[in-house]
């Protein structure tokens, strides 16, 4: 089978952001022509390959090409903004006019504006995120399938799949805005993935696992997602349901990522200004027991949220989000810090690569420190109220008593407040062992409330 | 002009100076003996878009969306790759990656022929167009005072209004072109309301495939406004949920998402071909209690889940997914009508030319019973009544599905008592509706704000139902 490669030669990174960088000065002096008395303009350009196969058959073959870019433009405190897939003259012609009708209409708001200039990156860190993968379709294919047979070798109750699938992009990103910065950076994501259904009975049960990274060579083996998908899919067969108790909970690690997701969009500016977090003037005072600390380092090399420099133009820095159980900052943008009065941290677009200092325990510990209790492995539903905290969300794992997994369980729900749990923060475990941005192991919250039968 | 294909011609493509003669070499190019079926999907969008907040209207956007998918099929293998430059050699290339999916072969030969619409369910003009810009603005101001006159606790107000222009057109592997041009509009209200440090949101809205002037007839706008309000008012005095397995009445409308996680999604084709939903290989079985009869149907005029043909130029249709209770119908795209050897139900949808077609739901609910919704709460010694939901999830293969009230009672001695925090409510696809035991006289679809996410792909969609009793389900609150 042959296909071009996902990367067309012609096109190197350098002439590439050259070329982006130049639509990015046309958009400015375009809105500069227009009336403008500041302007905004991000541009990208991405390339990609997916391809999926199921029970050792390729299934799909994906050649992605993005382009896209925005503008947002300023007439004092009014703003417009527009954006479009065509990077044609005309279309930056017509869509910089969009942007300035839309800001003849918008009324004056004080905050709107560009960051200030003193605040904009400088000379731009080598983050390290650019690895392009010059794999073709044929050896793609290869290696999907060798992970899909990995899962399906594992055990005889695997008796199903929804495929394995193998995924490279390779993009470009150049911000630019009125002060005279333009800042850009080529980089990379690649991921492999696979989905396997197990049989017990008349019970069947699906799981997935997956690795992601933006160099190839960091990616898992795909023998070892394959085996942990297998592993994962056939600990679920047999599950059952469990009477409505209160009991402590112990998430999986890659599920207490989602409780760290839950904090830091209840410190993001936007969610404090307009009063729908549960954790509105929650800074300096405690919100977490004193051994929690929660780090976030946007200059992480390779890493998968890594940036240097922010949605507003402004530089990133390291900082900790909360220190000895202290909420320590807010993650701010431009605009939602001029709303609170307060100055931006680096954080318009959220934050990267967040981290929570890791305990002492590794799985096994954790599951001791547990006893008798629920250990979760997957949470499904919104069930979330960001404003107040309440959380009630669909579960399944297993019960555990004195320390060992008994049975799993499904059909259940957990629930409690944000507040609650995070300040219930028994120990956080030392067994990170999932993919993405976000570290952490395993934590361990008293007293939920679990409905089932 | 207001030919869809006409319109997508002309907005698609002549601009890029495409050709009939061009179209035909294209699927040429894409086609060979060793492809089963193939097809290119041309699509042209704009949105415009204004939010509101704290009184004024702080930005706006404008998008504008052009290009084409190129898809090419044998057996079960797909290959496919997209371009958003129009000109006939990024498209030939794309043609080219494609078609590499089945090797061997010679180009084919086809003649571009033009397949007229059967079904007009909304007007092709442009909704931005509807009202001019001063005017949207007006409104989305009414909306915040309304919100805030309703009662002084209210202390944010965030409105939003989008309206789209969608043209498609695709062509078939033998030549036939259809086209679509689908407009959409959609207004968003949330409040914060404050009593006693405590504060409460919620949020209301609606849409459809209309104009803007939907919003300003019969006060529908301000109708949001005072209804975010009066839900998160509703909240401020809500007590803990209870937690345990209990009888549910979900009220009528929006909380048919029931309808779309438990069962809707379990019956799509792609899932029951291959054999991971828990409702494959049970065509003909009971699977809902007697008198439950499940439709998806995208022919409702205006709907937001409604389209002339689905994404890969089929009709949309009516289709009855249950019964009486007895499992008859799944939902299908091409790909898998074909390798199921059943007919086409108009159920192909794609998020954008980027994207793969699948098998997906329209506007999926449940027909009307004949009880009286009165009675079915008089009915009940104590449960919950739950009559607002966010959104919901589905595992299709071990058949668990969720959703999420935002607005609920309990239900004590057969009165609607106390108001109870929103609270997950989780269930069996396969068996929660074998447990409906009094269903309303009251089917209501729901107000036009819904979007299903499958496979990393967003749709429109809509769903409904009348006031339903189900005898157990379980409540995940905290007391």
């Amino acid at each position: 089978m042959q296909a071009p490669a996902p990367m067309d030669p012609a096109i190197t990174p350098a002439n590439q952001q050259a070329r982006l960088e130049q639509i990015i000065n046309d958009l400015l002096a375009e809105a500069k022509r227009c009336g403008a008395s500041a302007a905004e303009a991000v541009a990208s350009a991405s390339t990609g390959l997916e391809v999926g196969v199921r029970l050792g058959e390729v299934e799909t073959v994906e050649h992605t090409r993005d382009n896209g870019l925005g503008i947002s433009v300023y007439f004092g405190q009014c703003k417009g903004s527009a954006s479009t897939s065509d990077l044609s003259p005309e279309a930056i012609r017509d869509t910089v006019r969009q942007a300035c009708s839309i800001a003849s209409h918008t009324q004056p708001d004080r905050c709107a504006g560009l960051a200030p200039a003193e605040l904009m990156a400088g000379e731009l860190p080598d983050l390290d995120l650019n690895h392009p993968w010059p794999i073709g379709v044929a050896d793609a294919i290869q290696l999907a399938i060798a992970c899909e047979d990995a899962a399906r070798a594992t055990d005889p109750r695997i008796v199903n799949s929804e495929g394995a699938s193998i995924s490279t992009h390779a993009g470009l990103k150049v911000y630019g805005n009125s002060h005279g910065f333009v800042g850009g950076y080529p980089s990379t994501r690649h991921g492999l993935s696979v989905a396997v259904i197990g049989k017990a009975g008349d019970q069947m049960q699906r799981d997935y696992w997956y690795s992601s990274a933006r160099a190839a060579a960091d990616l898992e083996s795909p023998e070892a997602v394959g085996r942990r998908a297998a592993e994962r899919t056939v600990a679920r067969l047999g599950a059952r349901r469990i009477g409505t108790r209160r009991a402590p909970v112990l998430f999986q690690a890659e599920l207490a990522a989602g409780l760290l997701r839950h904090l830091t969009s209840a410190i993001h500016g936007a969610s404090l200004y307009r009063k729908t977090s549960f954790l509105l003037d929650r800074l300096d005072t405690a919100i977490f027991p004193g051994f929690v600390r929660i780090h976030e380092e946007p200059h992480r090399r390779r890493g998968l949220a890594s940036a240097p420099f922010d949605a507003d133009g402004v530089a990133t820095r390291a900082k900790d989000l909360v220190t000895g159980g202290v909420l320590a900052s807010y993650l701010l943008d431009h605009y939602s810090a001029c709303r609170l009065g307060l100055q931006t941290t680096g954080n318009a677009g959220g934050a990267r690569n967040v981290s929570v200092a890791m305990g002492e325990h590794d799985r096994a510990g954790m599951l001791r420190l547990l006893g008798t209790g629920l250990y979760v492995t997957e949470l499904m539903g919104q069930g979330v109220n960001a404003t107040t905290g309440d959380y009630s969300r669909g579960a399944a794992g297993f019960w555990v008593e004195d320390g060992v997994p008994r049975f799993p369980v499904e059909e259940i729900t957990i629930a409690g407040n944000l507040k609650d749990m995070y300040l219930g923060l028994l120990a956080i475990g030392n067994d990170c062992d999932f993919p993405g941005s976000t570290t952490t192991g395993s934590w361990l919250i008293d007293n939920m409330t679990i409905a089932g039968e | 002009m207001t030919d869809p294909l006409d319109l997508a011609r002309d907005s698609i493509l002549a601009p890029a100076a495409l050709a009939d003669s061009d179209l035909d070499r294209l699927l040429g190019a894409l086609h060979s003996p060793a492809i089963d079926a193939a097809d290119i999907y041309f699509q042209s969008s704009r949105l415009q878009s204004w939010v509101l907040e704290d009184g004024i209207i702080r930005d706006g956007n404008f998008n504008i969306e052009r290009g084409a998918g190129l898809r090419a099929i044998s057996g079960e293998k797909t290959g496919f790759a997209y371009s958003d430059e129009l000109q006939l050699p990024a498209l030939e290339q794309a043609a080219r990656a494609a078609r590499a999916i089945a090797s061997g072969g010679q180009a084919g030969q086809v003649r571009i022929g033009s397949q007229p619409l059967r079904q007009r369910l909304y007007t092709p003009q442009d909704p931005i167009a509807s009202l001019d810009d001063a005017a949207k603005i007006a409104l989305l101001q009414q909306v915040d005072a309304e919100a805030r006159r309703c009662d002084p606790r209210v202390t944010q107000v965030v409105a939003s209004l989008v309206a789209a222009h969608d043209s498609m057109l695709v062509i078939a592997d033998d030549g036939r072109m259809s086209a679509d041009v689908r407009p959409l509009v959609r207004l968003s209200v949330s409040v914060v309301v404050e009593q006693d440090g405590r504060r409460e949101q919620a949020h209301s809205g609606g849409g459809a495939r209309l104009d803007l002037n939907y919003f300003t007839e019969q006060e529908r706008a301000l109708g949001y406004a005072r209804e975010a309000v009066r839900q998160a008012l509703v909240n401020l005095e809500a007590g803990p949920a209870p937690a345990g397995t209990m009888t549910v009445v979900l009220g009528p409308g929006w909380p048919g998402v029931l309808l779309h996680e438990a069962v809707g999604h379990g019956l799509e084709g792609d899932f029951n071909r291959k054999g991971s939903s828990a409702f494959a290989g049970r065509m003909g079985e009971r699977v809902a209690a007697p008198g439950v009869t499940v439709v998806d149907d995208g022919t409702l005029p205006g709907r937001r889940g409604s389209l002339n043909v689905d994404d890969e130029g089929t009709p949309t249709s009516n289709t009855t997914l249950i019964e009486d209770g007895i499992l008859i119908g799944y939902m299908q795209d091409r790909l898998n009508a074909r390798l199921m050897g059943v007919p086409l139900t108009g159920n192909g949808r794609r998020e954008s030319y980027a994207h793969l077609p699948m098998p997906r739901m329209t506007n999926t609910y449940m027909l009307a019973g004949d009880q009286d919704p009165a009675e079915i709460i008089a009915s009940v010694k104590r449960g919950l009544y739950a009559v607002n939901f966010g959104g919901g999830q589905v595992d299709i293969t071990s058949g668990k599905f969720t959703f999420s009230a935002s607005e609920a009672y309990l239900i004590e001695d057969g009165r609607i008592g106390r108001p109870v925090k929103g609270a997950t409510l989780i269930g069996n696809g396969p068996d929660v509706l074998t447990r409906v035991s009094m269903i309303g006289n009251d089917l209501r679809l729901d107000e036009g704000v819904g979007t299903c996410g499958k496979e990393g792909q967003s749709v429109p969609v809509g769903v409904g139902q009348p006031t339903l009793k189900i005898d157990a389900l379980t409540v995940g609150g905290t007391a």
